[in-house]
């Protein structure tokens, strides 16, 4: 009878060591996705920092598609192809994106020329 | 000669600000992607708020010429404003009316309607908000139009308008 509660113990604690480390692994995934989504009602925030009914939704399914073993990157690429390469914060170099990657480039070299230019004449 | 470049180049700059603020000030603050339109709809199926029972969308969709689909709580405010404006549209036998209940009890979803109306042949409910989602919706309210080959010919952001009304019409007069 001993043994029986002991193994009983054994696994109930097992199962729940498993769920809590499974879950947890879970909930850092879903935080880092929902970190470089971007909401797309708010002002300046991502699906992880808001908490409006948009955001929530997004974060609803990106746990549901984590829990369907999705990986990283087929959940950006499913919410690319709902919402369009602006819900990433990190998108991809295309002609649409080009300007987008190029001109701060464009900036800093023109800015580092101007320093230049100055120090010199200085 | 220095300064007129000076000069010159601080001219096309400020005229460069000027027109970007202008063209961003005329620009529709919603953010619609350009790709939906003329896609298919993603088939979907959930309960129904009356019987309860799993709906399938694609059930609805292909045998109907149009379909309206319309996001809408009783709890929004703009969803409200646009109630009137289904109406009108339901009373056009050549489109389907098609209501996905976002976030909301089932309840207060039917007494809303049985105090104002329904317009919609058939509701699915969207407990979670993840069925909006999965349309690439953004919130409440919101309306698309569908041909029977599922293809997205029109999508309203926000309460519809009498002119966006008069646009629908069109199309299912078509």
């Amino acid at each position: 009878m001993k043994i029986i509660k002991f193994l009983l113990i054994v696994v109930f604690f097992s199962i729940t060591l498993q769920n809590y480390l499974f879950g947890k692994e879970n909930k850092l995934t879903v935080e880092k996705i929902s970190k470089n989504l971007r909401c797309l009602i708010c002002q300046g925030q991502s699906v992880y920092d808001s908490q409006s009914d948009f955001a929530n939704s997004v974060k609803i399914i990106i746990k549901k598609k984590i829990e369907q073993g999705k990986s990283e990157n087929e959940i950006y690429e499913f919410f690319t192809n709902k919402y369009g390469e602006w819900i990433v914060y990190d998108p991809k170099l295309n002609i649409q994106t080009v300007i987008l990657w190029i001109f701060p480039l464009i900036l800093f070299i023109f800015g580092g020329l101007l320093i230049i230019r100055k120090v010199f004449i200085n | 000669m220095k300064k007129n470049i000076t000069y010159i180049l601080i001219f096309f700059l400020s005229f460069f600000i000027i027109f970007i603020l202008y063209k961003s000030l005329n620009k529709e603050n919603v953010y619609i992607p350009e790709k939906v339109l003329n896609e298919k709809i993603s088939n979907f199926s959930s309960k129904d708020l009356f019987t309860e029972n799993i709906i399938n969308s694609e059930d609805f969709i292909l045998k109907n010429k149009y379909s309206l689909i319309n996001i809408w709580a009783s709890w929004c405010l703009p969803c409200r404003a646009e109630h009137e404006i289904l109406m009108e549209i339901s009373k056009d036998d050549s489109i389907f009316l098609i209501g996905i209940n976002y976030k909301e009890r089932s309840v207060n979803a039917k007494s809303f309607l049985h105090k104002v109306g329904d317009p919609f042949d058939i509701i699915f409910t969207d407990k979670d908000g993840t069925l909006s989602i999965n349309l690439g919706a953004f919130g409440v309210p919101e309306t698309y139009i569908v041909n029977s080959d599922q293809e997205i010919i029109k999508r309203y952001i926000g309460t519809l308008s009498k002119k966006q009304f008069q646009e629908i019409k069109k199309i299912i007069n078509k």
